[in-house]
């Protein structure tokens, strides 16, 4: 049987940054995922923001967590290559109670150690973004955009060069304790490890049952978004947020994206089913209403896609309170690290949590420093953001980088070869579009889809039939037509 | 930097014509960039016959309709490029393309836009459900099993009567998948008649119309759709839902031309048509760049694109002769039961052929052409629908040379 110092739970932005911070030590470390890839649940379903902190209470895990990502995000983008942009954001309000509101997370976030905050009025707030709705706004300098699924992967990927193994397709059905040591029971076989990181997410409570903590009690709270063009994105410069209901709870707010598209949304509504990532007619409908309201160009021409994310939160049955992040150690359960509840701003946390989760291993484990770790991961140099003379040398070095499989986002068929041998072995569809953007343009993939699944079975020797979507399930095709002749 | 008289943007139905209608012309100069390894476009995967009755008088495949093209280019040896993506064009006419080989940049005179169309996603339409593997647009789902040899699924359900959905569902059923039926949100059928009965009824595949599929259901693959009646706004009617388990749904719900380069050359779109405002020479706002084809107004019928292409060449040539073409300040103006026409502004002074299509299918209808409220041309016809294309010669004679010229359908 396979065995680990540290096996950690699942392969989203969590698990992929506390594999990331393990990979400091040297110690054998893997991620188990059920799904093909990283960041296929919540980590790719989210606004993409890198969040201030100004609406957690002070003191909380999410508080001390928010500051500390956010502020330190500059220099993780950089090491890790992750599109990231500080833009700021503006919380605008329309009336008194928007004002009072306003004002309490401006001193709610202050507390926190939030930077810069303060109130503006119409005329700055039209100078920062003329497409913006309300009367007034608190301008948040610190506030930015990223890629979540870039990020996601780009520590994946660092983790993976530092010698972490990712196990895809391969869920945790079981944990057993034998001989001090716990055994993972999955579809792919066991494996032995000393150490259990949780990090499953929406699945965390369950997980957390197996490890021997409670299963805590927790719910979704389901948004739907749409995409806009980049039409609609020459009209945004800046995120632009309603004044936070009375809880802190944000409605539907237009977002920038870091590359240049729009995000509408999210609303919320309470789901229990956490494979419910379906939209609904009555939700969009809703959201073109609301959309309008924070964004003037809202309109149907320029939708390109939509999609719903869930915020799987850990709350109070009686009270229906909204828990804090858990992060836990209880020596009851050796050698566990459980995480519960993580759900927005995780993003932003999933640094700071991972420290604080490895932390602990390397405290009671006394790890040593991994001497060949390098926190430096380069990501696939993009054609569509290089100058004309910059493109004339990567297609001389590369004659690759000269043919654009996928139009609308310009993106070369050197990037989906890089894509397709990826350091974590992911070859699916939407692995490939979330490491390049091919397929995620006006046309959805009507052009370069048929391009890159050919270029998957080639590269890869793969089967037609063996390509998959997104899915383990999610075969794209039934077979050839006909046999060759 | 590389100069040249003409530069034709896609090697497909539009862009041959024009080349070789320009070739015949006396114009020499001509580049024609292609992004695909061949030439023909969008009609290489159109394998089925039906093309060529207007222009050539007899039924051909795609491929064999582009090979008619592509032969003239070949024996003329009119230049083209093939594997080479224009990536941008400037308000001076300068193009860029980039290929394997670098990126080339041609000063041109003369622009000729001929990028087609694309086909209407799920995501522009906001289809609700889950995104499971199985959804295809047409194309999509014809290139894979046209050229590439891989069928896409075997249980089959057609969103929308479009011509390539319609075609979809025999090549389908001829490929061994069973499909279910096709579902159309309005109230007629958007694509061609011929392709109802030959498509279709031959096959015994139903055409439910104002019906459209309310819900996707599936994690890994397509598992069902659900599919509602909707009522005269187009929204669904509660109580209706029915479960079709299938393991594809097609889409065929429109095409829009495809005019991101044109806008970055400071090209003047048409809301209605979604591509550029031309005068009666087909020249786009950005005098000396000319549209024809599905990039300009979506055809019913290839014959018809290549005849525009051809009617384009005309005026570029013209253009490229006499350094201008006349001004055009006359604009044609709609009512509300014409979608859009080509061309959208006329010099009064000129022939020109009007195209245009109904909103709406009406029987017993006249198209009304006037000017300062004189009728300019009537035509009687005993039905129009959207899915056709309508076409109208309109002589200069009749022409006055002020007054918007006037465009209704009255019945």
């Amino acid at each position: 049987m396979e065995g680990f110092d540290v096996a950690v739970i699942g392969a989203g932005v969590i698990g992929s940054a506390v594999a990331r911070e393990l990979s400091r030590y040297s110690i054998k470390a893997a991620v188990f995922e059920k799904e093909l890839d990283v960041a296929c649940g919540n980590s790719s379903r989210n606004t993409g923001m890198l969040h201030a902190g100004f609406t957690y209470k002070p003191g909380s895990l999410k508080a001390e967590c928010a500051v500390e990502g956010n502020q330190e995000f500059d220099q993780v983008a950089a090491e890790l290559d992750v599109p990231f942009k500080r833009t700021g954001k503006v919380v605008v309000g329309f009336d008194d109670h928007d004002m009072k509101n306003l004002l309490k997370f401006k001193e709610i976030g202050e507390k926190n150690g939030v930077r810069g905050m303060r109130i503006i009025n119409k005329e700055e707030l039209n100078q920062l973004d003329s497409s913006a709705g309300g009367e007034f706004a608190m301008y948040v300098p610190d506030s930015g955009i990223l890629d979540p699924m870039q990020y996601t992967i780009a520590l994946a990927e660092n983790a993976c060069q530092n010698g972490v193994e990712f196990h895809f397709d391969t869920r945790v059905d079981k944990i057993v304790r034998e001989d001090g040591q716990y055994v993972l029971k999955t579809a792919k076989g066991d494996f032995r490890t000393k150490w259990v990181i949780n990090c499953a997410g929406m699945y965390a409570p369950e997980i957390s049952e197996m490890l021997g903590y409670p299963n805590y009690p927790t719910r979704g709270f389901k948004g739907e978004y749409f995409v806009l063009d980049k039409k609609a994105g020459k009209f945004l410069n800046i995120p632009v947020y309603p004044a936070p209901n009375d809880k802190g709870g944000f409605s539907t707010h237009a977002t920038p994206t870091i590359d240049g598209n729009v995000l509408v949304g999210p609303d919320s509504y309470v789901t229990e089913d956490r494979e419910d990532y379906k939209v609904t007619k009555e939700h969009l409908d809703g959201l073109i209403m609301d959309g309008q309201k924070m964004f003037k160009h809202m309109k149907r021409e320029y939708f390109i896609r939509n999609f719903a994310g869930i915020r799987w939160k850990r709350y109070n049955p009686e009270t229906g309170e909204i828990l804090d992040f858990m992060l836990e150690s209880d020596e009851k359960n050796p050698n566990t690290v459980n995480l519960v509840g993580i759900e927005s701003p995780g993003i932003t946390c999933a640094l700071p949590l991972a420290r604080r989760a490895v932390k602990i291993v390397a405290e009671r484990d006394h790890l040593e420093a991994n001497p060949e770790f390098n926190p430096i991961r380069k990501g696939i140099r993009r054609f569509i953001e290089m100058s004309s003379e910059e493109k004339k040398a990567a297609i001389a070095e590369n004659p690759d980088y000269g043919e654009v499989v996928c139009r609308c986002e310009n993106v070369s068929r050197a990037e989906i070869l890089q894509a397709i041998h990826n350091p974590l072995g992911v070859h699916t569809v939407i692995g490939i579009k979330n490491r390049t953007r091919a397929t995620m343009g006006r046309c959805q993939g009507g052009y370069c889809e048929t391009r890159i699944t050919k270029m998957i079975e080639e590269e890869l020797g793969i089967a037609p039939e063996n390509v998959r979507y997104s899915k383990a399930d999610g075969y794209m095709f039934t077979g050839k037509v006909r046999e060759d002749v | 930097m590389r100069q040249t008289d003409v530069v034709i943007i896609g090697g497909g139905p539009a862009g041959l014509a024009a080349a070789v209608r320009l070739w015949e012309k006396g114009i020499r100069d001509i580049l024609i960039l292609e992004r695909e390894h061949f030439l023909g476009g969008i009609l290489r995967q159109c394998i089925h016959d039906g093309f060529g009755l207007t222009r050539f008088g007899e039924t051909l495949s795609g491929p064999e309709y582009a090979q008619r093209f592509i032969d003239e280019v070949l024996e003329k040896q009119i230049p083209y490029i093939t594997d080479t993506t224009v990536i941008q064009i400037s308000e001076d006419k300068v193009v860029t393309a980039s290929s394997c080989d670098g990126l080339l940049e041609v000063q041109a005179k003369t622009v000729i836009l001929t990028m087609g169309c694309r086909e209407r996603t799920r995501g522009a339409i906001s289809i609700p459900g889950q995104r499971p593997a199985g959804v295809y647009t047409a194309g999509v789902a014809q290139s894979y099993i046209n050229l590439q040899n891989k069928m896409v699924g075997k249980e089959v359900v057609i969103l929308g009567s479009g011509d390539i959905g319609m075609i979809m569902a025999r090549r389908m059923t001829l490929e061994g998948a069973h499909v279910q039926a096709v579902f159309e949100v309005q109230p007629y059928a958007s694509g061609l008649p011929r392709n109802i009965e030959q498509c279709l009824h031959d096959y015994g595949i139903p055409l439910y119309l104002s019906h459209t599929v309310t819900e996707i259901k599936g994690t890994g693959r397509l598992e069902a759709v659900v599919v509602s009646q909707v009522d005269d706004h187009m929204q669904p009617i509660p109580g209706t839902e029915k479960e079709y388990a299938c393991d594809t749904l097609i889409l065929s719900v429109g095409l829009i031309p495809e005019n991101e380069l044109s806008l970055g050359a400071g090209v003047v779109l048409d809301e209605r048509s979604k591509g550029a405002v031309v005068d009666e020479n087909h020249q786009t706002s950005v005098p000396g760049i000319f549209a024809a084809g599905n990039v300009l107004q979506v055809h019913d019928l290839v014959d018809f694109v290549s005849m525009e292409a051809e009617s384009l060449a005309d005026s570029a040539c013209r253009y490229l002769q006499e350094g201008s073409l006349p001004e055009c300040p006359l604009a044609v103006v709609t009512d509300g039961n014409v979608t859009h026409t080509i061309p959208q502004k006329i010099s009064g002074t000129e022939d020109f052929r009007l195209s245009l299509r109904v909103r709406k299918p009406v029987k017993k209808c006249t198209i009304r052409l006037s000017q300062n409220g004189q009728v300019v041309l009537e035509k009687k016809m005993p039905k129009a629908i959207p899915a056709e294309m309508i076409q109208i010669p309109v002589k200069a004679e009749k022409l006055s040379q002020t007054g918007d010229l006037e465009v209704s359908v009255l019945w």
